[in-house]
């Protein structure tokens, strides 16, 4: 790791001059930061500590749940609101890495997190993410990369708040000189491309203060993760949908997959197969099918297509409270 | 926007800033201060064991993938690989060295020695803190309760069976 100067942030504002500085980086709980400065891969000359600050905890708004972007992951898998309101975020939360892991990584830290291409990853691996000239994964070990999207970069989002929050309609309070506001939470993530090598809108210096999750009366959620082991993993692919229902049809749904794309991916062809219609288990095969039409499989990646097919009808199904006959 | 901040460059100096050379630390660990000298790109797993000579926390993956590196940050399990000392001060530490009490083993290293939950011991400091810190807050736990508790904490030995028998012998040893 190169050495830094470091300060603690004593206020937004003077976080954010601080952060305009050409060098400089924001740490929150640090633990993918600092196992990229470790590898070599970014090398701050500054690093202002966010943990300072007071965008803390969590509160009840009346008409949402408003999360601080330093609570901690732990926090958030164990708030009594969070459980009660919304059990596929706390689901989300608590499938995330490791106990030492979310006890110290925040919310928005997780939500703004590299990705973990191999590639990338590397110390001496110049990529195209990296400032160089090509995709390393694009013919080469793609096992954990894209089945949808188009970039240069076919790394994927590796986050599992992210597509669950982004079911839930989730807004983010950006700070800062470039972003500035309140924005649903799926409109800060974009695909790299060669004018904009980053999977997030925020430009230097914006900071992600809070994320407002808004209650819905009858809406029901899951959260659904296939990972190589059952802990300390990312996705291999994530699902997180979410139905709210008037009588028996479908008012409203979120299918949004993890796992899968440069960017959390929102199936909205299979929402719309759903919007209005009557569960029946056909249709939930349907919205399956379509969730997946659109997947462009690399070499080593196609396993992702009946992996997401099957997460997609067993959350569907789940939702519905249908039993399938071949679970 | 834009404008408000640069504005506010002048007051830039309300920041302390800190580093890249050695600056003067101090960390609460085990009840005691200790004062040092360090950079701040200085891990809390290095200040222990270089700076402190506290060498129970073991570094295994230095990245976050093993667990042998745990400790108890306000009575919390976290990896002090992944910490900065700089950003730890004002906190209270825990580590394996402050668990035996006059010469007395606390009842979860009692519990690992009597059930042979250790082979090379290299991720036993880490394994009994994941423990302690579980007890500490649900006294009784269930085994799922205990085996998540575990889950950031690599075995290589493969003890994991007596790992998760000794954190109920512990359980039932502790005083409620
Ligand atoms: C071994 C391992 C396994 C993991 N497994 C999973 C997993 O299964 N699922 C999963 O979702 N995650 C996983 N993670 C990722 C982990 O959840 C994230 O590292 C953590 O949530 C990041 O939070 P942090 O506060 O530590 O971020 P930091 O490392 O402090 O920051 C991450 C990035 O976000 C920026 N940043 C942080 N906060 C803000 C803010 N408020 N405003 C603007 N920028 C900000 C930082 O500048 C940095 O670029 C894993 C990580 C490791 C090391
Ligand atoms: S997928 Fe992205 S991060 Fe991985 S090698 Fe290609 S450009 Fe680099
Ligand atoms: S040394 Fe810290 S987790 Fe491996
Ligand atoms: S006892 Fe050897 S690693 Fe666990």
């Amino acid at each position: 790791m190169k050495r830094f100067r470091h300060a603690d942030a004593p206020d937004l504002e003077t976080a954010i001059v601080l952060l305009r500085e050409e060098g400089a980086e924001a740490i929150a709980g640090g633990t993918d930061l600092l196992t990229e400065m470790k590898a070599g891969i970014r090398a701050p000359e500054l690093l202002v500590n966010l943990k300072s600050l007071e965008f803390k905890g969590i509160r009840d708004e009346g008409d949402a749940l408003a999360i601080g972007a330093l609570t901690t992951l732990s926090e958030l898998e164990a708030h009594p609101l969070v459980k009660e309101r919304f059990p596929m975020l706390a689901q989300a939360a608590s499938l995330a890495a490791t106990p030492q892991l979310r006890n110290v990584g925040t919310v928005g830290g997780n939500l703004l997190q590299r990705v973990r291409c191999w590639y990338y990853r590397h110390p001496h691996v110049k990529c195209w993410l990296k400032g160089g000239e090509e995709c390393y994964a694009e013919e080469g070990l793609n096992h954990r990369h894209a089945i949808f999207g188009t970039s240069p970069c076919i790394a994927v989002h590796p986050s599992d708040l992210a597509p669950a929050l982004i079911a839930l309609d989730a807004e983010v309070r950006v700070v800062g000189p470039e972003v500035d506001g309140w924005l649903p939470l799926e409109e800060i993530y974009c695909l790299p491309d060669e004018n904009h090598r980053e999977r997030t809108v925020l430009g230097r210096g914006d900071l992600l203060t809070e994320v407002r999750v808004p209650y819905r009366g009858n809406s029901r959620g899951v959260f659904l993760k296939a990972m190589e082991r059952a802990a300390w993993s990312f996705a291999l692919v994530s699902v997180a949908a979410r139905l709210d229902f008037d009588g028996n049809r479908v008012r409203e749904v979120r299918i949004v997959l993890g796992g899968v794309a440069g960017k959390p991916w929102r199936v909205r062809d299979a929402e719309t197969l759903l919007q209005g219609q009557a569960p029946t288990e056909e249709l939930v095969a349907k919205a399956a099918e379509a969730a997946v039409a659109g997947a462009r499989p690399r070499e080593h990646n196609a396993y992702k297509i009946p992996l997401a097919r099957s997460l997609v009808r067993r959350a569907l199904l789940e939702l519905f409270e249908l039993r399938s006959r071949r679970d | 926007m834009v404008k408000v901040f640069e504005k506010r460059e002048s007051t830039l100096g309300a920041a302390d800033l800190a580093g890249p050379d050695p600056v003067s630390l101090s960390l609460r660990v085990n009840g005691q201060t200790f004062s040092f000298v360090a950079e701040p790109r200085r891990t809390l797993l290095d200040a222990l064991r270089y700076d402190l000579g506290l060498t129970g926390a073991k570094k295994g993956c230095d990245e976050g993938t093993c667990g042998a590196c745990t400790v108890l940050l306000n009575g919390k399990p976290v990896y002090s690989c992944l910490l900065l000392a700089v950003e730890c001060q004002g906190h209270e530490i825990e580590t394996i060295e402050g668990l035996a009490k006059g010469g007395k083993l606390h009842p979860v290293q009692e519990a690992f020695v009597e059930h042979d939950a250790l082979q090379c011991g290299f991720c036993t400091p880490g394994q009994i803190l994941s423990i302690k810190a579980l007890l500490d807050e649900n006294p009784e736990p269930t085994e799922e309760d205990i085996k998540r508790a575990v889950s950031g904490n690599l075995c290589r030995c493969g003890a994991y069976p007596h790992i998760v028998e000794a954190a109920r012998a512990a359980a039932k040893k502790l005083p409620r």
